[in-house]
């Protein structure tokens, strides 16, 4: 018989994760990776502000609250105080794309031994919707409401293009949680990134499209879709980056 | 005195925070506190710690929260700009009630203002570190030999109360040198049984957080931490007092001012005015006891200040405006001189008279 | 007894250095010390100058308003601390980089042709070093048979090369 449990490493609480919205899922991924490495006992997870802020109370293993943008520096100084623990930041695209991008470029940048689990929904979910740094050009946010207009705002970041361009950086996928299968490839990404970590390979960052079917207005079947048919184009998956994957291979 | 070695303030702070067993550092390049940063640049590889400069001010302290909150000995130390840059991390630490050592070695202000010494952050560090109602150990320092002890005691502070402590030093004391005995005594241990080093599957999660969207809940810890100020108030003030038994005017100081101020009262004296000093080492908790003390004989006050007159607001306080406070300051970088404070104290004298 | 020294030159004439030497002198001696320079961009090529203080009382005020006695290395220097130094104070200047004369007559002066001494002698880095040996004899502040155990002490330990071409150069200054 197989029984379908809870992962340890998830916290028996209830989620205040809106219907439909994909947080739920990349929490689990996480957390079976934690269980399937047998690392619970020693992995420091570092909350983010924004609407995984209580991510603190959903994971069994010690956590840190930081300060919006933050959770970089913090897993720096949590891992340089105690290099044996496992330290993993959890936060999304406003913490970790527009207010803590240069402690997210930094910290790859020394190549830090932490993993970063980066959940892009293209909008800001806890203020209420509004535009973030990944939200999707002509994307209609309480901030854009006539549609994002690159040529007065910008366009939106692409964190793994940019983060493999510096040198410190060790891992970088960008997967999705849209379907079965991505879901699938996804938590081998996160395990694998947790791995790295043991082994003492440096700074990973796994980025994860998600859905936020609330403040994009879409019933959660329907955002599913406008992630497959919207995101996935502007942000395409796959590896960015992996120094180890040559000789990963050769073995 | 065989025992005692000529450094400069800034190096001696760096190596009484090595000996209080402080071994991970953050930091970010400001004049005038580089010293200090570049000593633990070269001293802490030599002792397995860690110096690491960071990409800001910001990520500096969020790496000290990180250390304090996995329970080890930490600091940062830059000037006024980047302590104002500091002031969310400040904010978050006392929110998470964790300990560390802030070193800010006042440059003048506002804005980029200049590089020279000043004390014009006595309020940031008095009373407004940052959002929120909180507070943090405040030392000043007023010789090298200061600033190592004070260090040294500053780690014990913090450990005691779960409490940031912020050295208030300014950039004369850094730069200058003076004889120093390294000799600080045994390093207190503090048990830290919620710090986030990894549950080893034997407790609950520990959770390092200043979180709270329940009022009720979030009033209770403000008012924890208020009874755990109300103590410190109670018993951890300190000062230094300099001829003030018979004095009827009673200088207030701390840091280069209290030097400054000590050559204007032998001054004052062989001309007959009986002067004295009150030199807080401690800025929070302020003395405020033994100035009210003072008071009782007293005639006037000077509050001797290279800032445009915030602490005398304290003294004000401590003694309910019962005598008159004048004030000797000045601003951006200039340091009263010994003449300008002795002009003072005959005002004072005068003044004081006329009560 | 507290002795108010200023020293002050342009940058890379071993101000700092003087004053450092004469402040360890004062701790060897169980004095009270404080030695403090001026600093920032003013001392990258500019005129530094640093403040000794040596007295057998606490030190209040590092800072050096009225020296009783000046070192100056070059002329901004003299132009800018003459007027300062208290009556019946000294003052020693390095008389072949300052071609005017001190005014004032209050004060004791010791013109020093520092830089030519230094450049005959094979050392042009050390003229500080003569117009300090100057000052040792002239002040008679420390006892002759320190001076060695402060110049090892005093040369950080890379340089220590040095030592020797430093207790000459101090040697020429006692001479004077």
């Amino acid at each position: 018989m197989i029984v379908f449990e809870k992962p340890h490493a998830l916290a028996d609480v209830k989620l205040h994760y809106c219907p439909g919205c994909t947080h739920g899922i990349v929490h689990r991924l996480v957390a079976e990776a934690i269980d399937e490495l047998g690392i619970e006992g020693k992995t420091i997870g570092i909350a983010p502000v924004g609407c995984s802020v209580f991510a603190y109370n959903y994971f069994n293993c010690d956590m840190v609250e930081a300060a919006h943008g933050r959770a970089p520096a913090v897993a720096t100084g949590v891992k340089r105080a105690n290099p044996d623990n496992i330290v993993f930041t959890y936060q999304g695209d406003g913490d970790l794309a527009a207010i803590g991008t240069a402690e997210t470029v930094h910290s790859a940048a020394r190549g830090e031994n932490i993993t970063v689990i980066f959940v892009n929904n293209a909008i800001y979910g806890m203020t209420g919707g509004q535009m973030a740094p990944t939200t999707l050009p002509g994307q209609v946010t309480q901030t854009s409401p006539y549609g994002r207009k690159p040529e007065s705002v910008g366009y939106p970041i692409r964190v793994c293009e940019l983060l493999s361009n510096v040198t410190g950086a060790s891992y970088l996928q960008r997967v999705a949680v849209n379907s079965v299968k991505n879901v699938k490839e996804a938590g081998k990404a996160i395990k694998k990134a947790f791995q790295y970590q043991i082994e003492g390979k440096g700074f990973s960052l796994i980025e994860v499209l998600s859905t936020c079917p609330t403040n994009w207005g879409l019933t959660p079947d329907k955002a599913l879709k406008w992630l497959e048919d919207n995101m996935i184009p502007y942000y395409p998956l796959g590896v960015y980056k992996d120094k180890y994957a040559e000789e990963g291979n050769k073995q | 005195m065989g025992d005692k070695v000529l450094m400069k303030g800034n190096e001696a702070l760096a190596e009484a925070a090595i000996m209080a067993g402080c071994r991970h550092y953050f930091g970010y390049p400001i004049t005038p506190q580089t010293e200090v940063a570049a000593y633990l640049a070269k001293r802490m590889p030599l002792v397995d710690g860690t110096f690491l400069q960071a990409e800001s001010e910001i990520a500096a302290i969020n790496m000290v929260i990180g250390v304090a909150s996995a329970g080890k000995r930490v600091m940062t130390s830059s000037s006024s700009p980047g302590i104002s840059l500091k002031s969310e991390g400040l904010s978050y630490l006392a929110g998470c009630d964790l300990p560390a050592l802030v070193i800010n070695v006042q440059r003048g202000g506002p804005g980029l203002g200049g590089i020279q010494p000043s004390q014009s952050d006595y309020f940031h560090a008095t009373r407004g570190a940052g959002h929120g109602d909180f507070h943090m150990l405040v030392l000043a320092p007023a010789s090298v030999q200061e600033m190592a002890s004070l260090v040294f005691k500053g780690f014990d502070l913090a450990d005691k109360y779960r409490m940031t402590t912020m050295i208030l030093a300014d950039g004369t004391i850094g730069q200058m040198m003076e004889p120093v005995s390294l000799d600080m005594g045994e390093v207190k241990h503090y048990d830290k049984p919620w710090a986030v080093t990894g549950t080893k599957g034997e407790r609950t999660h520990n959770i390092v957080n200043s979180l709270s969207l329940l009022p009720e809940e979030l009033e209770q810890w403000n008012f924890k931490r208020y009874e755990r100020y109300a103590e410190i108030e109670k018993n951890e003030a300190l000062y230094e007092s300099f001829l003030t038994e018979d004095a009827d005017i009673v200088i207030v100081a701390f840091g280069v001012a209290a030097r400054v101020a000590r050559n204007a009262i032998v001054a004052a004296r062989a001309k007959g005015i009986k002067a004295g000093l009150i030199r807080p080492i401690t800025l929070w908790p302020f003395p405020k006891s033994a100035l009210k003390e003072a008071a009782k004989t007293a005639k006037a006050f000077v509050s001797v200040e290279l800032s445009m007159g915030q602490m005398i607001e304290d003294i004000e306080l401590a003694i309910r405006c019962t005598r008159p406070v004048l004030l000797c300051n000045r601003a951006g970088g200039m340091i009263p001189t010994p003449e300008e404070v002795l002009a003072k104290i005959e005002k004072a004298d005068r003044i004081g008279g006329e009560n | 007894m507290t002795t108010n020294i200023l020293i002050s030159g342009f940058g890379g004439q071993g101000v700092l250095f003087t004053g450092k030497f004469l402040a360890y002198e004062g701790l060897l001696e169980n004095k009270e010390v404080t030695w403090l320079p001026s600093y920032g961009p003013e001392m990258r090529g500019g005129t530094a100058n640093c403040a000794v203080i040596i007295s057998d009382e606490p030190i209040g005020s590092p800072l050096v308003t009225y020296p009783d006695v000046l070192i100056a290395m070059n002329l901004p220097s003299l132009d800018k601390f003459e007027k300062d130094i208290v009556p019946g104070g000294m003052v020693f200047y390095d008389s072949s980089l300052i071609d005017r004369k001190v005014t004032r007559s209050d004060i004791k002066v010791f013109p020093i042709p520092a830089t030519k001494m230094a450049s005959d002698a094979g050392f042009p880095t050390l003229a500080n070093m003569i117009v300090l040996g100057k000052l040792l004899k002239e002040t008679a502040m420390f006892p002759a048979e320190t001076i060695d155990k402060t110049i090892a002490k005093v040369v950080s330990a890379r340089k220590q090369n040095l030592v020797e071409l430093n207790k000459k150069a101090i040697q020429l200054g006692l001479e004077l």
